[in-house]
């Protein structure tokens, strides 16, 4: 295996669970919900998909695992931000810092434990092709589902009638109330896919990248997937781009350190973070006009009736 | 008063739609008290009241965006029960909300498909949505994102997804109060040509003129009652306000004599960029104020008239510092706490978040105008002897009706506390007072008391300066009129010159359109 195809496959990997988190949090926002506790729900997920995995001895079961721990972490948030219109910044952050206990707790006995990563596909005669084999037809899963999620995504809110009302909810949610739509109903399935996808992007850590759970080994992760939904100004395609180069520059500096550049090693861990800023603030001033944030993001909604 | 002998002939036997003994009640306060009207096909019914009176409530009974608490509706002679919008509007019941119910980032054919229930693909409703709106002469761009729209625009959108359902009933909830007179003209042809198609229509409006001339019937709500049911063309727009508020209106009435001599709010080539992405951007804005006068500007909302009192009350600084002079000074430069020195008081149309900080008391309130100009701060130290003073001056002098003696702000009801925040800016004599929307949203009480105000103002020899949407108002009140139009101002014009035709065809822009189009022939 040449450097540059390994390169590209570290990159994938590491990508992968930030589009995960993303695209979940896209949809949220869409709703009009701000839920910060991205970083909560994907350690939890992580803690519950490892130990999901360990015990049955299966990547699925803890794959499922993971995303209904993000559920449930995310029902915690819907019920203080939807039921109770409590403030979803102080919500979100909550969520975080609870999800961080919570998941030490949980992973304490899993702590030095072991499981086999989840397996990469393998087609006899494709995966073999040179160069590009491995990359297209050799992942694990998991990356063909993030991208088969992003495009998924794409077409529930530009092509169907459910998606258009989802982005109406956050745009005006008085509005979309005032014609008869279910705002909070709405926005709770919003907040609860949010939480499975981070719950599954919490998950593919100890599930197919590293084979086993340490506490805080989201490390900062789910920070990341929220800048990158703003940056990407909530449109699903540029998030792939904003998740992939994010993924590259990290690894790349990676192998710069490891060759030794004489560029100090905290700028070069600064680096991903602004080149990724750098690209995707450059986009969106290409093309004006084009869609900001959901008006009603973050928004307290109490209908009246 | 009874209304026992029906006012107009009806043709069907059944209304299309009855109300009986409606009630709905919040806590201990009743929105709606045992309302029963009738409402027919082919008929167009207004709806009148004040502010409060409960016009709003029973539309959206109607609508089904409220459970009645008590009294039940019946469609075509058979109870109704609706559990939400969608219910009402698979009845054939539409409606055009007041406060428009449209999405700003979604095209104009996404917010039509949102007001309808879907069971046609995309595609076709957009052919269809073309159709309706080139049938009923209501021009629309379907890929347009609603936005980038005029306020007129805006309403053609409302009531194109209102046709689009077919409806048999269609309620609308003032529809011209934020039109220009041609535009609202255009609306009144669209709504006889359905009458006549068989729809019945509830009207919702604060201008008699606009009610006797269009609507068959009329039902007056006060203080959540329905006090009479009457023909409106039978009735004079006086008789139908006397009804309206339960007793006379003071009529407001100008001194005979002002002195009209010193210049005190100078204007001269004001241009100034939007500060957001969907602003007005000012365009070689000039006009000259003198003491004694009231100049009135009118407009569509959106034209430029937040921004104009932004730059006038400097929330935003001009250019040049000479592009704003008050009483000699030149003010563009100068902060809102520097222009209040000297002697310019600001009232901003919003009235909660802007006029007025809701959370916190009258006295409080009054501070944050009066701190500059007033004993009320005394070596850095609040007086709340004098805070509490100012309130019960302003309290005594404009009537504010309120539960304590020092209330938060949001607990006024809009009319006193418009009361309030004109009477706290006018008690300090100022020599300009720039007040945007006076009595927007205000009772008709109310709103005499704040334009006689703004006439004894002027009497004293201050400048005074109206932005408003109420032609009426205007008129009524002003020497002369400017229109505002896509950041621009049109000359001022002498009232008694300025026919609501004149008003009309400037604030659709039609003089700028003209210029433009000589202009382009030059070149």
């Amino acid at each position: 295996m040449g450097l540059i195809e390994a390169i590209i496959l570290a990159v994938l990997a590491a990508s992968t669970p930030l589009l995960l988190a993303a695209t979940g949090e896209l949809v949220t926002e869409r709703a009009g919900v701000l839920n910060l506790g991205v970083e909560g729900m994907m350690i939890v997920g992580a803690a519950c998909g490892f130990g999901g995995a360990w015990l049955s001895g299966s990547v699925i079961i803890g794959a499922l695992c993971g995303i209904g721990a993000g559920v449930l972490m995310s029902l915690i948030f819907a019920l203080m931000t939807l039921g109770l219109a409590v403030n979803q910044v102080a919500t979100g952050l909550a969520l975080t810092i609870l999800g961080i206990g919570l998941s030490g707790l949980i992973g304490s006995r899993f702590v030095g434990e072991k499981i086999s990563l989840a397996p990469h596909l393998h087609i006899p005669g494709l995966t073999d092709i040179p160069l590009v084999g491995r990359i297209l037809f050799g992942e694990d899963a998991f990356v063909y589902l993030s991208l088969a999620l992003v495009i998924g995504v794409w077409f529930f809110l530009y092509r169907t009638r459910t998606g258009l009302i989802l982005r109406a909810a956050g745009d005006n949610h008085t509005s979309a109330h005032a014609l008869g739509y279910p705002v909070l109903r709405i926005r709770m399935f919003a907040v609860m896919f949010g939480g499975a996808c981070a719950g599954l992007a919490g998950a593919y850590l100890p599930l197919a990248y590293t084979p086993f759970f340490i506490p805080g080994m989201t490390a900062g992760r789910g920070w990341i997937a929220l800048a990158l939904v703003v940056f990407a100004s909530w449109l699903p395609g540029r998030l792939v781009i904003g998740a992939y180069l994010f993924g590259a520059v990290t690894i790349l500096q990676l192998h710069a350190q490891g060759w030794g550049v004489g560029v100090p090693s905290q700028l070069m861990s600064a680096l991903p973070y602004l080149a990724t800023i750098i690209v995707l603030v450059l986009i969106s001033r290409a093309r004006t006009g084009g869609s900001t944030a959901p008006a009603a993001l973050g928004t307290v909604f109490v209908p009246d009736r | 008063m009874p209304d026992s002998t029906p006012a107009v002939q009806h043709t069907g036997a059944t209304p299309l739609l009855q109300t009986v003994g409606l009630t709905k009640r919040y806590g201990t306060l009743l929105a709606n008290d045992a309302v029963s009207i009738d409402i027919w096909p082919q008929q167009i019914h207004a709806l009148l009241g004040e502010n409060g009176a409960g016009k709003s409530t029973l539309v959206k009974t109607i609508y089904g965006l409220i459970q009645p608490s008590e009294g039940e509706m019946r469609w075509q002679g058979e109870q109704m029960v609706l559990s939400g919008p969608s219910d009402a509007r698979a009845r054939g019941i539409g409606m055009v909300f007041q406060h428009f119910s449209l999405f700003d980032n979604l095209t104009v054919a996404e917010n039509v498909a949102l007001g309808l229930d879907g069971k046609e693909s995309f595609k076709d409703m957009s052919a269809r949505l073309e159709e309706v709106s080139r049938v009923y002469g209501l021009p629309l761009n379907p890929k347009r994102e609603v936005w980038q729209l005029s306020v007129g625009e805006r309403q053609r959108i409302e009531i194109v997804r209102a046709l689009m359902q077919n409806p048999k009933f269609l309620i609308l909830d003032e529809p011209t109060a934020v039109l220009t007179p041609q535009e609202a003209d255009q609306l009144f042809i669209v709504l006889d040509r359905l009458k006549a198609e068989g729809c019945a229509i509830l009207y919702i409006s604060h201008k008699l003129a606009e009610v006797k001339r269009l609507c068959d019937t009329a039902t007056i709500l006060r203080d959540g009652k329905k006090v009479s049911t009457c023909n409106p063309k039978a009735e004079t727009a006086a008789s139908l306000a006397r009804m309206m508020v339960g007793g006379e209106i003071r009529r407001v009435k100008a001194a005979a004599d002002r002195q009209t001599n010193v210049a005190r709010l100078v204007v001269n080539d004001l241009t100034l960029a939007p500060d957001d992405l969907h602003g007005v951007r000012l365009q070689h804005i000039s006009f000259e104020l003198r003491g004694g006068e009231i100049l009135g500007i009118a407009g569509v909302a959106g034209n430029g008239q937040d921004e104009l009192f932004a730059a006038l009350s400097g929330e935003r600084l001009a250019q040049d510092p000479g592009a704003v002079v008050i009483d000699g000074r030149a003010a563009g430069h100068l902060s809102i706490t520097q222009r209040r020195k000297l002697g310019a008081a600001f009232v901003p149309e919003e009235r909660l978040g802007h006029a007025a900080a809701p959370r916190m008391r009258l006295s409080e309130n009054a501070l944050l105008t009066g701190h500059a100009a007033s004993g009320m701060v005394q070596h850095g130290f609040v007086n709340t002897a004098a805070m509490l003073k100012t309130v019960d001056r302003t309290t005594e002098a404009f009537d504010v009706r309120k539960a304590s003696r020092d209330p938060e702000a949001a607990s006024l009801s809009g009319g006193n506390l418009q009361k309030f925040i004109v009477g706290r800016e006018i008690l300090r004599s100022p020599a300009v007072l720039v007040v945007s929307q006076p009595t927007w949203g205000v009772d008709a009480g109310a709103g005499a008391v704040i334009r006689q105000a703004l006439l004894d103002l002027a009497a004293s020899g201050a400048a005074v300066l109206v932005t408003s949407q109420d032609l009426d108002e205007l008129t009524e009140i002003t020497d002369r009129i400017a229109v505002m139009f896509h950041g621009h101002l049109s000359e001022p014009m002498a009232t008694v010159d300025a026919s609501r035709e004149k008003l009309g065809l400037l604030m659709g822009g039609s003089t700028l359109e003209q210029k433009e189009a000589a202009h382009a022939a030059g070149a």
